[in-house]
């Protein structure tokens, strides 16, 4: 019998499709289009609670971003996170007509990183904790723009 | 002057920020309290409402077990950094009502070293967002800042010039934390926290505590030496699409910020314009948001900081002289405690009392802001 280790997503209510093909689970009013993530039951623009999941798109354009320099604290991270701390990079990502959602990038370098740039969505291990996975922007291939 | 429903701050007292071991944040309040108390020259009987709060050091109710239990109404608030302001909030609302006469408003706060490590749970957010690295203030005020620059063309200088002017300031406030000037170089040149902000960018998590004594009506002209009016405190959440702190998302649609609108608010009730300011003490969790906020007060249009930071025009001696206590990033960050601190230095500018920082031309109207997570903001305009 052989163990498998299937990783498990951080939270199915915000990450979904598959750990080959994650999608970010957001939100969309029937009423005024708002799109939000994470998913919400009502809308805060328009007030309505007609709000259906949507996932959302997987490149967008890192609309700004900073580097992490220091660990942050146990809790909310986690305690393993705190001993395994590297500088990371943080971002918002604008989905083209959707909404700019926060994330960690898998880039740390602040010379390799530009408002405008091209990013997709990807999947990296929740520091500290490796059997599970979070959401994460990395910039898009060269070939792939 | 008078005007704005004749609500007077009569008396303020302080205790020192930074940090102070072996007293209690409440009893930092007490102690502020009866300052102010002795700066109008009444008795904690004659207070017939209290309001004020803090973010981590307990029930500002409570303080009345030190100050006396004289039975007087007493309002907690808790609303992050906009605790003083909404705490000020409410007894303006009291005074204007005709429901008290005179009111003691208190904030105080003691928090551990380091950065501040709230829960998102108790922000509304699920915890996968702390355990991937999220939730910090610090990231939410570099990110601002970061696409700010980009868009209207500030610099990295003048953010040092900034973080230079409030510990210049600070020096000459015995009640700041920070007393050491540092150059621009220094602070450019200090370990990076989260880009483009360095460590002397920052405000720190601090202690200390701020009262103030306010009255209405007549009782203003008996009790206060120098009356300072509060023309005006308006209090605002933030609307959709203003880009705040711990946002999972912000929506590609704009709106104006917290600050913006009650800003507007309290110029236009206080029937005073953004021009007319001589003084004022803005919000500078770190050097941008001075910047941001100098803009989103109506203080200044956007992009026009660059300049007006570089010719030094926010400093004592400049044309807008801001934060003259020294800030946040001189006196730090007692939560509970920091919007009340602005408007304490605000009543000395105005009373001419200010010691070794004393603004050298002449103020009749000042200013006040402070803004806090998840997006609230307060903002006063105080007047002689």
């Amino acid at each position: 019998m052989t163990e498998t280790h299937t990783p498990q997503l951080i939270d199915p209510d915000v990450i979904g499709g598959s750990p080959e093909e994650p999608r970010l689970i957001g939100s969309v009013c029937a009423r005024c289009g708002t799109v939000t993530f994470p998913r919400q039951r009502s809308c805060p623009r328009c007030t309505s609670e007609d709000v259906q999941a949507r996932e959302l798109a997987t490149r967008g354009e890192l609309w700004s971003w900073t580097i992490q320099c220091f660990a942050p604290k146990a809790p909310p991270y986690l305690p393993g996170g705190v001993e395994e701390f590297e500088p990371y990079g943080v971002g918002y990502i604008e989905l083209p007509g959707e909404v700019r959602v926060e994330a960690r990038l898998t880039e740390s370098e602040p010379d390799r990183l530009r408002i405008g740039m091209l990013m997709d969505l990807t999947l990296i291990p929740v520091p500290g904790a490796p059997d599970k996975l979070t959401f994460a922007f990395r910039p898009a291939c060269q070939e792939d723009e | 002057v008078s005007g704005g429903g004749d609500v007077a701050v009569v008396g303020v007292g302080i205790h020192a920020f930074g940090r102070h071991d072996g007293v209690t944040g409440l009893e930092m309040g007490a102690i502020a309290a009866r300052r102010a108390l002795a700066d109008v020259g009444i008795a904690w009987q004659d207070v017939d409402f209290a309001a004020g709060g803090s973010d981590a050091a307990g029930n500002a109710d409570t303080s009345v077990s030190i100050l006396g239990l004289t039975g007087v109404p007493f309002i907690n608030v808790k609303n992050g950094c906009a605790t003083g302001g909404s705490a000020l909030t409410t007894a303006h609302a009291m005074l204007v009502s005709g429901a008290a006469e005179v009111a003691l408003v208190v904030g105080f706060d003691k928090h551990p070293r380091g950065a501040f490590n709230p829960l998102p749970e108790e922000w509304g957010i699920g915890s996968w967002y702390g355990e991937t690295g999220l939730m910090l203030t610090t990231q939410f005020f570099a990110l601002k800042i970061q696409r700010y620059m980009a868009e209207h063309g500030i610099s990295d200088s003048t953010l040092a010039k900034v973080a230079a002017k409030a510990f210049e300031n600070g020096a000459r406030n015995p009640n700041a934390w920070r007393r050491n000037p540092l150059t621009e170089e220094e602070i450019l040149g200090a370990r990076m926290v989260n880009h483009p902000l360095t460590q002397y960018m920052f405000c720190s998590p601090g202690e200390g505590a701020v009262a103030l004594v306010l009255a209405r009506g007549s009782r203003i002209r008996e009790l206060a030496r120098v009356p300072v009016y509060l023309r005006s405190v308006a209090f605002r959440t933030r609307r959709f699409g203003s880009f705040e702190v711990f946002s999972p998302s912000i929506p590609i649609e704009s709106a104006p910020s917290a600050t913006t609108e009650a800003a507007a608010a309290a110029f236009e009730e206080a029937g005073i314009g953004p021009g007319d300011v001589d003084v004022a003490q803005i919000q500078d969790t770190e050097s941008g948001a001075e910047v941001m906020h100098l803009a989103e007060t109506g203080l200044c249009e956007h992009g026009e900081q660059e300049a007006l930071i570089q010719s030094g025009a926010t400093e004592l001696g400049g044309r807008l002289p801001i934060n003259t206590d020294g800030g946040c990033l001189a006196c730090g960050e007692p939560i509970g405690a920091s919007g009340l601190r602005q408007v304490h230095e605000i009543v000395l500018q105005l009373r001419g009392e200010a010691g070794e920082r004393q603004v050298p031309k002449a103020c009749r109207v000042g200013f006040t802001q402070v803004y806090g997570a998840p997006g609230v903001s307060a903002c006063t305009v105080l007047t002689v």
